[in-house]
């Protein structure tokens, strides 16, 4: 009986429609990309900052503009939208860490904010510096014995 | 086991939502609307829940032109830990208080513990009452509100709402005839994004058993109403109802969560609504109204509910289920 009900769930789930979804992050992700490039320009030619300089900058000012439009309240329905094209940045990863602390602000600084600002991001640093560390010891190993 | 019940009757119900109900196409039945603001002007979502059922009790004592002191009993559950939308809103009323839990199957399953304890004589009215809203339930069951985690279609959205029903002995034009208590199944759903695959089969269990054994028909009554099944769940209910029961249902079926909203305009609603407040909003407005009113002679209000946390989720335990039963005649 329970298979002949999965049959039946299967038979009634709407398909998504993962190309259009792809292809609209593909697109997305590039501006962001593509936006990064002639912010990173702008930095070099105004502020007369060398690349390696100009790129922090860059950095910091998408985590600014994801953060602010998270508090803005419209942000959320720009990534519903684009999905992976806007996770997947710097944008994602600013978004997560300001609406965890917009949620938990009535909590207080310490057991609100403090405790769950890294809720959504905690994983991605975790596993982010677990894997450097990994990869790091690849590399030195390979240095050290070829 | 069917309760039968000999002598408890609806005498009014009362019903606040937030913005997206209030644009949905009941909008114009309900008591009171905050129409533009999801905080309802509290600091918080956790606050503004509160103050969504604290309204519909108030605005149920006006209607019903009771005081809180001729109220014998209240009954009130929510989705929150612990329940405390239900325990700081009921606060006020200052009478004794039952909570209860059985996610968003709870307004149907007050109904039946109030219809009990007033045909028992133990009480002489009870007041059941539900609440729940999409923030607070985004935060407790998945990601920050403000974090825009896409969503498959079948997924559902959380009703913003307060609801509260009156349940009396005196005589009034609703009579509450009988019910059935829920079992809990389990159909091996792991899915928290497809609830409606989750509750289908709880609300078919319940169905059928209500009725073979009160010998009745599909077509004995004016309508069906189940809880928050949602678009797809509602297609596999009908389907489960006829590939194991052989029992066919038809245009007098319908489901509360696609009720409530306008699925066609209000894209960010998904599959439709759910929530305890999701079935009370639409039952205690637009059924009640239409008992009322002769639309309706016969009605079975059945709410779904899916019996999980986070934690049992992250788990990867099975995700249970529940439906309660309970059946309004006009008089």
């Amino acid at each position: 009986m329970n298979k002949k009900y999965e049959e039946i769930v299967f038979l009634h789930k709407p398909k998504e429609n993962k190309l259009k979804y792809a292809i609209v992050a593909f697109l997305v992700g590039g501006l962001v990309g593509l936006l990064g490039e002639v912010l990173i320009r702008i930095y070099v030619s105004c502020f007369d900052l060398s690349r390696n300089d100009a790129s922090l900058y860059m950095i910091i000012t998408f985590i600014f503009m994801a953060s602010l439009f998270t508090a803005l309240g419209f942000f959320d329905k720009l990534v519903v939208k684009a999905k992976a094209g806007l996770l997947i940045p710097i944008t994602g990863f600013a978004h997560s860490m300001t609406s965890a602390a917009l949620d938990y602000k009535n909590e207080g600084p310490i057991f609100g904010i403090g405790s769950n600002v890294f809720k959504l991001a905690g994983s991605v640093i975790f596993y982010g510096v677990v894997s450097a560390w990994i990869f790091g010891m690849i590399r030195y190993l390979w240095e050290v014995l070829v | 086991m069917i309760l039968n019940f000999r002598n408890v009757y609806l005498d009014n119900a009362s019903t606040v939502c937030g913005p997206y109900e209030a644009s949905g196409p009941l909008g114009k039945n309900f008591d009171k609307k905050y129409v533009d603001d999801l905080y309802c002007k509290e600091k918080s979502f956790e606050k503004a829940e509160v103050r969504l059922l604290e309204d519909s009790l108030k605005i149920l004592l006006r209607k019903t032109k009771l005081k809180s002191s001729d109220i014998d009993l209240v009954i009130a559950g929510d989705l929150l830990n612990q329940i405390t939308s239900s325990c700081y809103a009921s606060l006020k009323l200052n009478c004794p208080f039952l909570g209860i839990y059985t996610a968003c199957a709870t307004s149907i399953e007050g109904m039946l513990i109030a219809s009990t304890f007033i045909d028992s004589g133990k009480v002489n009215n009870a007041l059941v009452a539900c609440s729940s809203h999409n923030m607070t339930s985004e935060k407790q069951f998945r990601n920050p509100t403000e974090y825009g985690s896409p969503k498959p279609k079948t997924a559902t959205f959380t009703a913003t709402g307060g609801a509260s029903v009156l349940l009396s002995n005196k005589p009034s034009k609703i009579r509450v005839v009988n019910g059935l208590i829920g079992t809990i199944v389990d159909y091996n759903q792991k899915d928290a994004f497809n609830m409606g695959a989750v509750m289908a089969p709880a609300a078919a269990d319940t169905l059928y058993k209500y009725l073979k054994e009160t010998d009745t028909k599909v077509e004995d009554y004016d309508l069906i109403l189940t809880g928050d099944l949602g678009l797809y769940g509602k297609e596999i209910f009908k389907d489960l109802m006829k590939y194991n029961y052989n029992i066919k249902l038809g245009s007098n079926y319908n489901d509360c969560g696609v009720m409530l909203y306008n699925l066609d305009e209000q894209k960010e609603v998904l599959a439709g609504g759910s929530g305890p407040v999701c079935s009370a909003l639409v039952n205690y407005s637009t059924i009640i109204k239409g008992l009322m009113e002769d639309k309706y002679k016969k009605v079975l209000l059945i709410a779904t509910g899916a019996l999980f946390s986070p934690i049992t989720v992250y788990q990867k335990e099975n995700i249970l289920s529940i439906a309660n039963l309970i059946c309004l005649e006009a008089i």
